[in-house]
Formats: structure tokens, C-alpha cells, sequence
């Protein structure tokens, strides 16, 4: 019985990506484009998913985290750093960052800890607009150069959506890894009881603050990825509209589902398109189809996918996917 | 026979109000101690002053001779301290056995081999025994919070033991429990004492229970201790039926 679903589990797996790998070749750059987004944006809601969904901290501040990984990558490689390193500064930076950003949330929970996270977005939009001698200002950072990798040029948009693809395989292995260690299991005691946790030994300060700071990595690696991929950026993407975004893409997902992400990024960076040609109703729908998934399943898409599916869902995560992806 | 644990003058006052006025006593190493007394008496204050999800207003706490007053309840259970509470406290979203490995991890390794070695640390025996021990194997793959109130109560005690503490401290174990599976907890705990030579402090309403199990009970009253002795002798003060019945 288990064998079996695993193994259906695994070919489903298999299939979707070779689907993704597949994409590319019958779309338009456009579309290729857009494809690209999913995969950094699901990267950042992945980070937040980790904060969120796994460790219970409410955070508004992954957009910050974008912003600082795609202005330190931005920023290093036009001034000729190799892409690698530059990469490697943006996660570690943002790492250091969540890190400090969590001593907060040892203090105050929930919409206090919202707000908080919230004014720190506001911060580090202010410091991208305001400090130009560093960002560039309201005029930006142009001609953001896209990475070799090991000798393969990801210049073109087909070649950037695998290389953003690849990227995403290695961050989805990693915190998959993460999550089913004993780290992922104090996460979650930490969501559900941090006192009962505290009192089986569960250090509450280090997780809280090691869930901040992974969080905020995986922001700043869809940062430094997300820098070439438009090859410009200036302040606005960074805004609190895009931590709000994240959010939603958690939320609608699945918050603490791991695949939770992948589907709310999919549903946050595809609707828009989808619904084009509802023109100004496109909000009104998106913000509706929000509200009734809140108020009927708060669990998010995969929540449903897990009532459809009961028997298979065990944990909080991987069994129940594979069949939600199916069903979908 | 040494003290395993020893309370000197605890007092916790929240505003004006005492909760406990000062209780000394000393607990030693094999012994079931239980702590009796009607409601707001403090003993869920008294415990939590012990473990630190509380400050002591003033007093001290020393485990094996050593200070401990004020220390983390995360560091204070990696010295051997283990507790239940009051109310359930289980985690409903993880499966059973994962309940009890999380109640042992934290022991197991450093902090990097619990990202990097083994996902159970180690633990998978142990949760298992445990499983069998508590009698949960039926539902040991269920989530914690599917399964009925007393086998929770029954997981909730369970995870106390996973990391083989020397000193566990229960808070109404008894609590909203039938009395077959009450009887069946009582055994478990006996045994884990006899075996291991855990000790344990118990709080406790159900007073046929808490005398069947404890070897030394300590009464209290409006924040003090106001008798001790064996369960008999406690049974026949008059002071201890002045507190619960009046005058």
C-alpha cells in the first residue's frame, strides 16, 4: 500500500519535472519569462513557508530579503564579481540579517511580530530608494549581466529558466532535507506548543532565530536570482505589496504544507495572465477566490488536497502531495 | 539518601498577591513524592517557580546540590528534568512517534548532527519501546491529536520519559482519565521507578490515586506547607481536613 503510493508519488514527481524541463521549448520568451518568475518567487515563499508555515513565525519582511539578495547580487556583478560568489554573499547576508530580525520575535508573537517585520520592510525599501550612492536610487541598477555556469552561457531566457529551474531543484532537495531532520520537527514544535517544546529541551531562542535566518536566505538567494533574470531593478518590486504576496502564496498554498509554495506561486504568478482578459476585474476575482479559500479552508489548496486524499496524510508534508498535484 | 531536589523558602507573589509563601522541602532520589491541595493553593505555581517557566519572587532551587533558580526550562531539561502539565500538552499535528522523538532529540548530538545525521537521532528504538510501554502501538503512526483524551494523556506522560530523566515532575496526570487506564498509569509509573530509579513528584486531585502511588506526600494551603508524612499520616490530620473541608 505505502509502496505503492511512494512509488506513484515518485513518477508523479518524475513527470512534473520533466514537464518543467520541458516547458520552455514551446513558449515564447514571454511566457518563458513568466515560467522563471514561478521558480524564484516559489524559492522566496519557500524561505517564508519555512518561518511561517514550519516554525509558526509570522514575517512580512521576506520582500526586504528579496530586495537586499537582488541589490547585493546587482550590485557585486556589475561591478564584476563573479556570479557565484555574489550569490553566495546574498544568502549569507540575508542569513545574517533574518538572524538579528529574530531577536524580535523572541519578544512579541503574532500581529505584533507582523508589524514589526512589516516596519523592517518599510526600512529596507527606504534605504534602496534613498541611499543612491549605493542603489542607485529611484533610477536603479541596469545591465545586470546573467551568470556562466561552468562554461554554459545562461544568456538566453531558455538557458536562464533552467539555470533558475536547476536553483530551485537544489533549494527544494536541501529544505526537503531540512524539514524531515530533527531541525523540521522542533520547527513545528515551536508552531504548535514553544512552552511544552521548551520543557522537552527544544532550545525555542536558537530555532526561533536559525527560522528567521534560513528564511530570509532562501529571500536572498530568489533576490539574487531574480536580479539577472530582469536585468534591471529599481526599489518598487520590494515594496510591502510584495511581502503581502508572499504571504498570499504561502497562505493559498498551504501554510506548513511542503509543496505549499510551489502551488501558491504558481496561482499568484499565473492568475494575472490567466485572467488578462478581465482586464480592472482581475483583483476583485483574485481577492475573492482568497477570501472563499480562507473562510472555507484556511489550510490552503493543499489542505483541500489533503481532505480529498485523508488516509495518505500522515505528517504535515510530503505524503500528501504527490496526490494533491495529481488531483490538480 | 540524597536530595535529588531541594526547594528553600520559595515565595512568587504576582502583584500583591502570594501565590506561594514560602515552601522549603527536599525530595530524594527514588522517592514519589506527591503534592496535595484544594485549588489556588499553589501548586502549579510552585511547579512552574521549579521548572522556570516561572521566576521565584525569592527562595532557591537546587538540583544534586546544585543552584538552579532561574534557569531555562530548555537547559534545566537537558540536566535530567522532565515535566508534564496541567493541561495537554502534546503536539496534535505530528504523528505519535514523533511526539516521543521529539521529546528525546534534544538529547541526542550536537546541533549540527540533528541537521545533517540521522532524521529520528537515533531515537526510533527508544519511541518504539515507549510505544509498547504506554500501550499506543495501535496508533503510534496516527496524529497526536486524533487520538482520545486518554491516550493523549497517556503520549503526554510517555514523552516525560524519552530522554530517561532522573527527576519528572507531573501535573494531574490523573486528570479527565477513566479509571481503567488511571490503574494502568499507575503501574507504568510504578515500574519506571522501580526499574530506573526515577523520581518522580506528583500533583494530584484524585486523591485514591495519588495515595495508592505516592511513598510521601506534602500538603498544601493557601501557598504554605501545612503537613507532611506518609499517605496515612496526611490522611488522618486534622489540618489537612480543616483545608479542604473547613471547620
Amino acid at each position: 500500500m505505502t509502496r505503492a503510493r511512494r512509488l506513484s508519488g515518485a513518477i508523479a514527481a518524475l513527470a512534473v519535472c520533466a514537464a518543467l524541463v520541458a516547458a520552455p521549448f514551446g513558449l515564447k520568451p514571454y511566457g518563458i519569462y513568466l515560467l522563471s518568475l514561478w521558480a524564484v518567487m516559489t524559492i522566496a515563499a519557500m524561505g517564508l513557508n519555512l518561518t511561517l508555515g514550519y516554525a509558526g513565525q509570522i514575517s512580512l519582511a521576506q520582500a526586504a530579503f528579496v530586495g537586499i539578495g537582488a541589490y547585493t547580487a546587482a550590485i557585486l556583478t556589475t561591478q564584476g564579481w563573479p556570479f557565484a560568489l555574489a550569490f553566495v554573499l546574498s544568502a549569507a547576508l540575508c542569513f545574517a540579517i533574518g538572524w538579528l530580525l529574530g531577536y524580535p520575535a523572541l519578544r512579541v508573537q503574532h500581529h505584533y511580530l507582523a508589524f514589526v517585520t512589516l516596519a523592517f520592510t518599510t526600512l529596507v525599501f527606504l534605504v534602496l530608494r534613498n541611499e543612491e550612492w549605493l542603489t542607485g536610487g529611484i533610477y536603479g541598477i541596469s545591465g545586470i549581466p546573467r551568470p556562466d555556469v561552468l562554461g554554459w552561457s545562461t544568456g538566453a531566457p531558455r538557458d536562464y529558466y533552467l539555470f533558475c529551474l536547476g536553483m530551485l531543484g537544489l533549494v527544494t532537495l536541501a529544505t526537503g532535507w531540512l524539514v524531515r531532520s530533527p531541525w523540521g520537527r522542533a520547527f513545528m514544535a515551536l508552531r504548535e506548543n514553544p512552552i511544552r517544546a521548551a520543557s522537552l529541551g527544544v532550545d525555542t531562542r536558537r530555532y526561533t532565530l536559525i527560522a528567521f535566518a534560513l528564511g530570509a536566505a532562501l529571500g536572498g538567494i530568489a533576490g539574487a536570482l531574480y536580479a539577472p533574470l530582469v536585468q534591471f531593478i529599481d526599489p518598487t518590486p520590494f515594496a510591502l505589496g510584495l511581502s503581502l504576496n508572499l504571504l498570499l502564496m504561502v497562505l493559498v498554498g498551504g501554510s506548513g504544507f511542503f509543496f505549499g509554495p510551489f502551488l501558491g506561486a504558481l496561482v499568484s504568478v499565473l492568475l494575472p495572465e490567466w485572467l488578462r482578459f478581465t482586464e480592472g476585474l482581475y483583483l476583485l476575482i483574485y481577492a475573492a477566490f482568497v477570501m472563499a479559500l480562507m473562510a472555507f479552508c484556511p489550510s490552503g489548496l493543499l489542505g483541500i488536497a489533503e481532505r480529498l486524499f485523508r488516509p495518505a496524510a500522515k505528517t504535515d508534508d510530503a505524503p500528501a502531495t504527490p496526490a494533491g498535484k495529481a488531483a490538480r | 539518601m540524597s536530595a535529588v531536589l531541594e526547594v528553600r523558602d520559595l515565595k512568587k507573589s504576582f502583584g500583591g498577591i502570594s501565590a506561594v509563601g514560602g515552601v522549603s522541602f527536599e525530595v530524594h532520589a527514588g522517592e514519589i513524592l506527591g503534592i496535595i491541595g484544594p485549588n489556588g493553593s499553589g501548586k502549579s505555581t510552585l511547579f512552574n517557580c521549579i521548572l522556570g517557566q516561572l521566576q521565584p519572587s525569592s527562595g532557591e532551587v537546587r538540583i544534586d546540590g546544585k543552584p538552579i533558580t532561574g534557569m531555562r526550562p530548555c537547559d534545566l531539561n537537558r540536566l535530567g528534568v522532565s515535566r508534564t502539565f496541567q493541561l495537554l500538552q502534546v503536539f496534535p499535528q505530528l504523528s505519535v512517534r514523533e511526539n516521543l522523538i521529539l521529546a528525546g532529540q534534544e538529547h541526542q548530538g550536537s546541533m549540527w548532527s540533528r541537521l545533517l545525521g540521522r532524521r529520528d537521532a537515533g531515537l526510533t528504538t527508544t519511541a518504539n519501546r515507549m510505544i509498547e510501554f504506554f500501550r499506543l502501538a495501535s496508533v503510534a503512526d496516527e496524529r497526536a491529536g486524533r487520538l482520545s483524551y486518554g491516550q493523549q494523556k497517556l503520549l503526554d506522560a510517555a514523552m516525560a520519559f524519552m530522554a530517561g530523566p532522573r527527576l519528572v515532575l507531573l501535573d494531574e496526570p490523573a486528570g479527565g482519565v477513566n479509571p481503567t487506564m488511571l490503574a494502568d498509569l499507575r503501574e507504568r509509573l510504578r515500574t519506571i521507578n522501580d526499574r530506573e530509579g526515577a523520581t518522580f513528584v506528583v500533583i494530584e486531585h484524585n486523591m485514591e490515586f495519588v495515595m495508592s502511588l505516592c511513598t510521601r506526600i506534602l500538603v498544601l494551603a493557601e501557598g504554605r506547607l501545612i503537613a507532611q508524612g506518609t499517605p496515612e499520616a496526611v490522611r488522618r490530620d486534622p489540618k489537612v481536613i480543616e483545608a479542604y473541608f473547613g471547620n
